[in-house]
């Protein structure tokens, strides 16, 4: 069944760390887990792949405790073993570091891991073990530090270190990388490296292909939920790995935009207070976006994206009518519909509760962002035929698969809402199009297709700006790059002229790129 | 052991339609038990509140007149809660349209046609600008409406108080606490056998007209729907939340107000002390066992109008207190949210008795 990867044959004959055999689970008439095998052995970092939906976090929560299968069973180094909530998975020394922390941000770094400490242990007692964890595992971090002053990658290191306090004999990373840096990526692959020499088994959670090919020996990959394959990822290519995770081959996006045309969105020093408690200021932002260009704005969430986003869209104001000018037209003081009018779009980050309200329909959620429209509504009357038909020419130009009839938005899957709100903007043919996180939590194929249209958009003369924190997306759509880190955009730059490794320095903050 | 409600994937409709009605049925079987702890007959009971009524005519006329404030303010409140705004403060909003539209009634201004209406539109506006003051507090400062909407019923109340025993009192009133009597240009029309049916009984059923026009038709509607259920989208779609809070209030306040100047002119003809025996906090109930909607509200407005009339029977022949009629009410309102949170939710019992094999 595994295909060896290099001369780990130290292991065959042990049994393994964990076994997990046939295991299914069930959520009503919906299976998420289908007779599912998984070994992971000690020593190993073992890589589960999937898109979303695969049942990935399904079999986790199972491994972990949060969730009790349906079916099949849990053998622990050959022994049986129910796991029926964390407490018996942390015992047998299973450690789980989250994709979304939980971190008290007020709390220093030793308080917070005080605080899910189940054993009583004073605060320097655990700060000395912080420093000898990290010492050991390369993750420095200063145990007096408060959590609001630190970066993404250093909280990450507060949850694996808070993991290998329990000294843990398999850790469970989900999608780890998704909130660092490249850079601060690679310190995290030298930690596990490490932790893998020492005998530690690692399941690594991750869509990112080329990570898992740098980093594990072996990979399970489920579709559907149900298990693929497993094998070695460095014995084939990225694009193999993609085709067996979707199920057919993934297209690539054209990106042959012509050169750029008249300036359309010009920024000039947008300045705004931060949106909430633990938001980020914008300082000083300046951009200029022309007809026919796809401007990428890189970074690390929570670097003032969200405020950006929402300044373009009018959702929050400028001080200054100028500070921002679509077309020519003065709109810094101008609302969402103003900016609508002069025919710009915009795609939000969260598509269930911002982009579209999730208990209306489809042809109620076409309404949202064009009801300034007079084919939709007449002297202050919604037209319900008008808005259906148009839904329904969203659904057909875009593939979005959905339930019969005219179903919630809530009920269609995240890559189908997805392609139905780019798809609600780009049916306007836009003259300016601004897209938050286009294609977060999306599976490959809609991911392709959103791209796609992007691009056709520009070919087609609009001006538009992505913001994304995914790096390769950019570098396949954009005319430019710039980067967003604490608030301050940096001059944007020609692709040609740019590496993941020049961006990603920018992204962390290291080389600001303009002058201060 | 633990239990814990999961959200339904998607609630059957047939389940959604038969809540309110379920509710209703599961309070009937609580008020029954109820009675029969406090030593009467539910049958008796039964007999009162509920068959003697739906059987005789003059009841029927008295339940559709108490039903019209109801239907009324319940109509405006509904627009408030579709928005997810909580104006709890209907009663308040209620005895102020009739204390503003009273004054011109008791001005003694001369009987032109224009009188009445003017009075309506004067009860309207006093209710929609004493709703303004919990509006406006919310948008400005941030202070929760729930409070300061149901404290000012307080305030209404002792200001209506104040003046039919003070400035506004009878002289010729042998010293009760009352105002002169409306004339008759400022009195509803009436219809009927008894003079009791008004004016104020259509005015309600075009309110639950207009009320779902506007509601399932209008870009307006849409805007509360889209503000109720999701705040962050309905700013996306350039719906201000300012100028939809201050709108719904007003007309929520409107609605109220109205009802409070239609019971005054068309059944009591007068300001006392006491002009609403709690229509403005039933109305509340009625809003939501109607589900928010016009013509649920119609439904359930005469639902609640039955136990107001059902429960002074009750106090002649059952010699039962009108606290158990607000009991009952409240007890209504419970069994229509839990209702409600069944549909929606699923309740599971987890058990956490761990064992490791």
């Amino acid at each position: 069944m595994a295909r060896q990867g290099n001369g780990e044959d130290r292991e065959l004959d042990a049994p393994p760390l964990v076994a997990m055999r046939g295991i299914a689970k069930r959520f009503g008439d919906f299976v998420a887990n289908d007779g599912i095998d998984l070994d992971i052995r000690a020593g190993e970092v073992h890589a589960l792949l999937g898109e979303n939906g695969a049942g990935k976090s399904t079999l986790v929560k199972i491994l972990y405790g949060l969730l009790q299968p349906s079916a099949g069973e849990i053998a622990w180094e050959g022994r049986r073993v129910v796991l029926d909530n964390p407490v018996a998975a942390r015992s047998l020394g299973i450690g789980m570091v989250f994709q979304h922390f939980s971190l008290f941000e007020n709390l220093t770094v030793a308080e917070n891991i005080a605080a899910a400490m189940a054993q009583d242990l004073s605060l320097a007692a655990i700060a000395a073990r912080v420093t000898e964890i990290g010492a050991r595992y390369g993750l420095a971090l200063d145990p007096e530090r408060p959590v609001w002053t630190l970066s993404a990658g250093e909280r990450q290191r507060i949850e694996i270190v808070r993991c290998l306090m329990q000294e843990p004999r398999l850790i469970v990373l989900d999608e780890p990388t998704s909130v660092l840096t490249p850079q601060e990526a690679e310190r995290l692959f030298e930690t596990l490296e490490r932790l893998r020499d020492q005998g530690t088994a690692i399941l690594y959670i991750s869509h990112r292909l080329e990570e898992v090919r740098r980093l594990c020996t072996r990979a399970t990959i489920l579709r559907l939920g149900r298990k693929v394959d497993t094998l070695d990822p460095r014995a084939v290519s990225a694009r193999q790995l993609a085709a067996m995770m979707v199920g057919a081959e993934v297209g690539e996006v054209r990106a042959d935009i012509g050169p750029a045309g008249a300036g359309v969105l010009e920024i000039a020093g947008l300045s705004l207070p931060p949106g909430g408690v633990h938001g980020v200021a914008l300082k000083d932002v300046s951009l200029d976006v022309r007809a026919g260009e796809i401007v990428g704005i890189a970074g690390i969430a929570g670097n003032g994206q969200s405020e950006l986003f929402a300044a373009l869209s009018g959702e929050r104001r400028a001080d200054h009518a100028g500070t921002i000018r679509i077309g020519g037209v003065d709109v810094g003081l101008d609302g969402v519909n103003a900016r609508r009018a002069l025919g710009a779009a915009f795609v939000a980050e969260e598509r269930l509760g911002h982009g579209a309200v999730p208990a209306h329909a489809l042809s109620e959620n076409i309404v949202l962002t064009r009801h300034a429209e007079s084919e939709l509504t007449w002297r202050g009357f919604v037209m319900p035929a008008a808005a259906r038909g148009l839904a329904d020419r969203v659904r057909k130009a875009f593939d979005v698969r959905a339930g019969r009839g005219d179903p919630a938005a809530a009920t269609l899957s995240g890559g189908n809402l997805q392609k139905f709100v780019v798809g609600r903007e780009m049916t306007r043919k836009p003259r300016l199009l601004v897209v938050n996180q286009p294609t977060w939590g999306v599976d490959a194929a809609a991911a392709t297709l959103i791209r796609q249209a992007l691009v056709d958009g520009a070919k087609e003369g609009a001006a538009i700006v992505v913001i994304s924190q995914d790096l390769d997306e950019l570098f396949e759509v954009s005319s430019r790059i710039a980067v967003i880190h604490d608030g301050r955009l940096s001059p944007p730059r020609p692709v040609a002229e740019l590496t993941r490794e020049v961006v990603g320095l920018v992204m962390g903050g290291g080389e600001s790129g303009h002058a201060r | 052991m633990r239990v814990e409600l999961v959200r339904r994937a998607s609630p059957p409709a047939l389940a959604r339609a038969l809540a309110p009605i379920a509710a209703l049925a599961v309070a009937l079987g609580l008020g029954a038990i109820f009675i029969w702890l406090l030593g009467r007959s539910p049958a008796a009971a039964f007999d009162v509140y509920i068959r003697s009524q739906l059987t005789d005519g003059w009841a029927l006329t008295e339940l559709a007149v108490k039903a019209t404030p109801l239907v009324l303010i319940a109509i405006g409140l509904s627009f408030c809660f579709r928005a997810s705004l909580w104006n709890i403060g209907a009663e308040g909003q209620l005895i102020v349209g009739a204390v503003v539209a009273s004054w011109l009634a008791l001005s003694g201004l001369g009987s032109s046609p224009w009188l009445l209406p003017a009075i309506l539109v004067l009860g309207a506006i006093g209710g929609a600008a004493y709703a303004l003051i919990p509006a406006i507090l919310r948008v400005r400062f941030g202070v929760s409406e729930i409070l300061t909407s149901l404290m000012l019923v307080y305030v209404a109340e002792l200001l209506l108080d104040y003046l039919v025993r003070g400035p506004w009192r009878d002289p010729r009133g042998f010293n009760f606490p009352q105002t002169r009597l409306f004339t008759d240009a400022a009195m509803l029309p009436t219809f009927g056998d008894g003079g009791r049916l008004h004016l104020g009984v259509f005015l309600a059923l075009v309110a639950v007209a207009v009320a779902w026009l506007v509601m399932s038709r209008t870009l307006f509607g849409y805007r509360l729907r889209v503000t109720g259920d999701a705040p962050r989208a309905a700013r996306f779609a350039g719906f201000r939340p300012t100028a939809t809070t201050l709108t719904v209030f007003a007309i929520s306040g409107a609605m109220a107000g109205l009802a409070g100047i239609v019971e005054v002119t068309g059944q009591i003809h007068q300001l006392k002390p006491s002009i609403s025996p709690g229509y403005g906090f039933t109305a509340i109930i009625v809003a939501f066992l109607g589900r928010l909607h016009p013509v649920g509200i119609l439904a359930a407005g005469l639902v609640l109008a039955l136990t107001f009339i059902g429960g002074e029977a009750a106090q002649i022949a059952l010699k039962l207190p009108f606290d158990v009629t607000r009991a009952f009410q409240g007890l209504l309102l419970f069994c229509v949210l839990a209702a409600d949170a069944l549909v929606t939710y699923r309740v599971r019992v987890v058990s956490t008795a761990g064992k490791l094999a």
